[in-house]
Order: structure tokens, then C-alpha cells, then sequence
């Protein structure tokens, strides 16, 4: 008996190369944005829009400390009862406040890593959450936090998604690139 | 070979992710078939635009560099059968 070699059918291997294909075109990001220092903001906002500009379907989730950075930068008191409101005194919210989450140095660490960041022509966390907006980011408050933190609509920017749940974020993050930031 | 230019993008001294975020939102006025020509200085761009023409499959069509400028061709890709 002879031994012979079988060769792949042309099916299989076109079938191969489409799965290697879609493998490589994973379509969606979806980044959940817990933190809100500038050390983490700004690689969050970095990805989503190169996520964006990749042509990926690209959704940040804001939650928790996360969502600070949204709230308006000119809004400094949010909150209904005191301890929302201190919470708002303590972390002061905006993309102008973040703090580091080392080297802080009550606030000279940003200020020194800004002055870098434009030494060095890097977008600032500012700027990129504009282009984030203008490239189609969804950006999406955790309503939860909202209510938590007595955080309200009209103390975010403008330009957000709706605010929504887990469920939505999780139903969003099925067959996407993942990333808990 | 000639290449007729229908786009130049002049990113020296950007940073990352900004060269990237440039070309993908230039790309977008391109028809298909149509190139664009990018000098950039950040020298992450190298990998960052070879990766880029790989994950979107837009064809990157030549990457040099002169004095800590890079220049890259890119092709907008035509819309085939898969995609």
C-alpha cells in the first residue's frame, strides 16, 4: 500500500482563510473606564479613538471613579445630600482635574506631566475627548454611579450617550475587544 | 511606476495616537482605489501605520524614511467580497 498525502480541499482552506480573516477584524471595542486618574484616562481615551480610527465599533463605559472625569469642568459642587457633596469637594471632577496615581504631589504631577505632554505634542485627555466625540466614541455614563454619586445629566459634558446599565455594556462587549481600564 | 497623490498629510511633530487619527479621518474622503501620502516624525508611526493598513486592509504602499521623517503611501482599499 502506498502512502499518499491529502491534500487540503480548496473549500477548507478558503474556509480557513476567511476565519483567519474575521479573526482579525474584530469589529467592536468596548473599554470600561473604572478609574479616574489621569494615568488610566488618558491611555483609555488614546485607545478609544484608535479603536475608532481602526474603524472599530468603539463604546466606553464609564463607572464609578470613571465617570468624574466627565462631569463639566466649571461644575464644582454636584450632589443632593452631604455626602455626595463632599465626595464632589474630595475629587473634584472634570478631564482638567485628574490627579496621578502616583507622584501626584497635590497636583504638581499633572501639571508637570501636561507641560511634558505638550513639550511633546501628545493630545492632551481634553482634546482627545472631543476627537473621541467627533470619530463616533459612544461614550456611556453608568447610570447607577450617576445616582450613587448624585451625579446628574447636566452636570456632564455634552456629547455623552444615554446613560445605562451593566446589561447594556455587557450586551455591547459580545465578540468585542475588551478592556477594564 | 508613477503613483498620482490624491492626498497629502503633513503630521511632523504629532505624537500618538494623532497620526493615526489623522490618516483614518483623511481616508474617509478618498474614494476607493485613491492614495494618500503621510509624512510623520513619531517614530512609533512605523509599526503603527503597518499594523493600521493590516487591521483595516487599506494597502500600505511604501514606507521610507529621511532624516527622522517618515513618508507612507497608502492605497484607500476597493470594497471586495468580503469586505
Amino acid at each position: 500500500m502506498s502512502i499518499t498525502t491529502i491534500e487540503k480541499p480548496p473549500l477548507a482552506a478558503f474556509a480557513e482563510q476567511l476565519a483567519e480573516k474575521k479573526a482579525e477584524q474584530t469589529e467592536k471595542l468596548v473599554i470600561f473606564a473604572w478609574s479616574g486618574e489621569l494615568d488610566k484616562v488618558w491611555p483609555t481615551l488614546i485607545l478609544a479613538t484608535t479603536g475608532a480610527a481602526m474603524g472599530k465599533e468603539t463604546t466606553v463605559f464609564f463607572t464609578f471613579w470613571g465617570l468624574f472625569p466627565l462631569v463639566k469642568n466649571n461644575v464644582r459642587i454636584t450632589g443632593d445630600n452631604w455626602m455626595q457633596k463632599m465626595l464632589s469637594v474630595m475629587n473634584r471632577g472634570g478631564d482638567m482635574h485628574l490627579k496621578l496615581s502616583k507622584m501626584n504631589f497635590a497636583g504638581a504631577g499633572p501639571a508637570m506631566m501636561m507641560h511634558l505632554a505638550r513639550e511633546h505634542h501628545v493630545a492632551s485627555p481634553d482634546e482627545l475627548l472631543t476627537m473621541a466625540k467627533e470619530m463616533g466614541v459612544r461614550l456611556v455614563p453608568c447610570q447607577m454611579t450617576m445616582d450613587l454619586m448624585g451625579l446628574k445629566r447636566e452636570d456632564l459634558i455634552d456629547g455623552l450617550d444615554e446613560p445605562a446599565g451593566a446589561t447594556m455594556a455587557l450586551a455591547e462587549a459580545q465578540g468585542a475587544i475588551t478592556l477594564f481600564i | 511606476m508613477s503613483v498620482t497623490i490624491a492626498m497629502s498629510l503633513d503630521l511632523k511633530g504629532m505624537s500618538c495616537p494623532m497620526p493615526i487619527i489623522k490618516t483614518a479621518k483623511a481616508m474617509k474622503e478618498l474614494a476607493p482605489g485613491q492614495m494618500i501620502e503621510v509624512f510623520a516624525t513619531d517614530p512609533g508611526s512605523a509599526p503603527d501605520f503597518k499594523a493600521w493598513a493590516r487591521a483595516t486592509g487599506n494597502p500600505l504602499i511604501e514606507t521610507s524614511e529621511d532624516a527622522g521623517v517618515f513618508h507612507f503611501i497608502l492605497k484607500k482599499k476597493e470594497q471586495g467580497v468580503l469586505g
